[in-house]
């Protein structure tokens, strides 16, 4: 079976844990503690991936590191359809791979400022890395925003969501955690709550469900 | 010393917690904000921690701006004024079968007393650790007693009860779930649930908060827990997932401080524990985290 070296409070193993959820694809979870254990840095964790990062999977032998990396070998392994990851599409798989680098850029901003404000990752320039999560909220929405125009729902053209949605979803989501406010990106908010009625959607501690399709959410009596 | 910013009393007065002690290393000295203080601390050749406040212009001096230190529960904790009294007791966590397990600490932007309340609320535990801690369609909050302890400044619920999916990490399915908790402290709780594995005694969960600032803070989760078979990882993990999960809830609360006027938030909010709490740190006099009531 499928092992994911796995945090629940990671955004980039979030990205994994929902491919396969939505794939419906069977895995093992290998708990790490990354807080604050910091297990990931250990001698025995850079055997297994030497940037000390999650997260990992490891499929029969096969070990790869990088969220992005992993979501396009799993879709091009076990997703049948064809529709996460469209091998024989030049054109779309040129634009995933742009949304799948952007997603990472993603993770070095929005994600970092989380870590900042949540983990006590002092060293990381919190108003740089919203500054750099902002700029690239503003791009998004706006290419949400003429994608919507033009009748489309997700990042990348056509009528089912692609592994670029998937990689940039969990750190948007969680954006808020590192005050970085989603309130002046109308499209990306339309766009995650698309995302959240996607069959097969799983949450993550932090990331609730996409309320009842009509009226306001249930979580607000909290 | 330099002015403080925190200028209650009360809460320049208390003990708080700082950092898990294994984390304080001989060598390395470490940062951090009490009260919007920086302060930095270490852990002397002899073993010793020591704490000092520490000014970003003259760098601070550990001999001469040095903190007290008590280590307790797994942690030590420092004050930035004089307490009157010593911190509250655990018993528990000198059991000899527990096993006393710091869970994590997490950066929150909201107050301190909005944290103590929301821990001590049962009702959303089906919407916002569905599945876990509740489920619909079990999400009454039946009647339980309040009240401000005989023996010691503290407030004590008793006799709650909440039907819980998977009220632990050791739980195998859902049961009835006994809990009490006390507020010992103005920005620390202790609840206590019961064990899935021996009805007779109760799981401790304790979350001890340094304030940074009026509407940011730092918690550190202790867990003393009967649990045989789950190790360190996946218990600390448990409730870093249930943590996870309050944690955007709370920084969506606003006001961010807690206000104190009786008439200031719904009822069903402020249900009958957080209406003896708000009472409570209203008669002590807080107001650092909280909106005072109008006099
Ligand atoms: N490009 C990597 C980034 C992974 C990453 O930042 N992982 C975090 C956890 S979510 C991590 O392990 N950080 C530790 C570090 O970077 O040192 C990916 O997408 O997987
Ligand atoms: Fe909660």
């Amino acid at each position: 079976m499928i092992k994911l070296y796995d945090y629940e409070l990671s955004g980039n193993c979030y990205k994994l844990r929902l491919l396969m959820s939505f794939l419906g694809v069977e895995y093992e979870s290998k708990l790490i503690d990354f807080y604050p254990g910091n297990q990931h840095k250990s001698e025995g964790f850079r055997q297994i991936n030497p940037l000390g990062q999650l997260p990992v999977v490891d499929d029969d032998g096969l070990v790869l590191r990088d969220a992005q990396a992993i979501l396009v070998y799993l879709a091009s392994k076990y997703d049948a359809s064809g529709k996460w990851y469209p091998r024989d599409n030049p054109a779309l798989l040129g634009q995933i791979s742009q949304w799948l680098a952007f997603a990472d850029g993603i993770t070095a901003t929005a994600s970092a400022a989380r870590l900042h404000d949540a983990l006590f990752y002092t060293q990381i320039d919190v108003d740089a890395a919203r500054a750099g999560a902002n700029t690239l909220f503003r791009i998004l929405d706006e290419h949400l925003y003429f994608a919507e125009e033009a009748g489309q729902d997700w990042i990348c053209p056509g009528d089912h969501p692609t592994i670029a949605d998937i990689a940039c979803f969990p750190y948007i989501m969680l954006s808020e955690e590192g005050g970085v406010s989603r309130m002046d990106y109308p499209a990306i908010r339309r766009w995650c709550d698309r995302f959240k009625r996607i069959p097969g959607f799983t949450v993550m501690s932090g990331v609730f469900p996409a309320g009842p399709a009509v009226s306001g959410s249930i979580v607000s009596a909290a | 010393m330099s002015i403080l910013k925190c200028s209650d009393p009360i809460a320049l007065n208390l003990w708080y917690a700082i950092a898990p002690l294994d984390e304080v290393l001989i060598g390395e000295t470490a940062q951090t904000i009490l009260l919007e203080q920086p302060i930095a601390y270490t852990r002397n050749h002899t073993g010793e921690i020591v704490a000092w406040v520490h000014d970003v212009a003259s760098g601070g001096n550990p001999e001469t701006d040095r903190l007290p230190i008590k280590e307790r529960y797994g942690y030590f904790w420092t004050s930035l004024g004089t307490p009157d009294a010593d911190i509250f007791p655990i018993p528990e966590y000198d059991e000899q079968d527990r096993r006393n397990i710091h869970a994590a600490s997490f950066g929150v932007n909201v107050s301190a007393p909005r944290l103590v309340e929301n821990f001590l609320d049962m009702g959303h535990f089906p919407y916002v650790h569905t599945d876990i801690l509740g489920a619909e369609p079990h999400t009454e909050v039946k009647e339980y007693f309040v009240e401000v302890s005989k023996e010691r400044d503290e407030i004590l619920a008793t006799n709650c009860k909440f039907w819980q999916p998977m009220a632990a990490a050791v739980a195998s399915g859902g049961m009835d779930v006994d809990y009490v908790y006390r507020v010992p402290h103005p920005y620390s709780a202790v609840l206590y649930k019961s064990n899935p594995t021996d009805p007779e005694r109760m799981d401790v969960i304790a979350i001890f908060i340094q304030p940074t600032s009026q509407e940011t803070l730092r918690v550190h989760m202790l867990l003393s827990l009967l649990d045989e078979s789950n190790d360190d990882i996946s218990i600390r993990l448990f409730q870093q997932t249930i943590f996870g999960q309050d944690k955007p809830i709370l920084e969506n609360q606003y006001p961010k401080r807690l206000p104190l006027d009786p008439r200031a938030e719904t009822p069903i909010r402020a249900d009958k524990s957080a209406i003896a709490y708000r009472r409570w740190l209203s008669d002590k006099g807080i107001t650092y985290g909280v909106i005072p009531a109008a006099a």
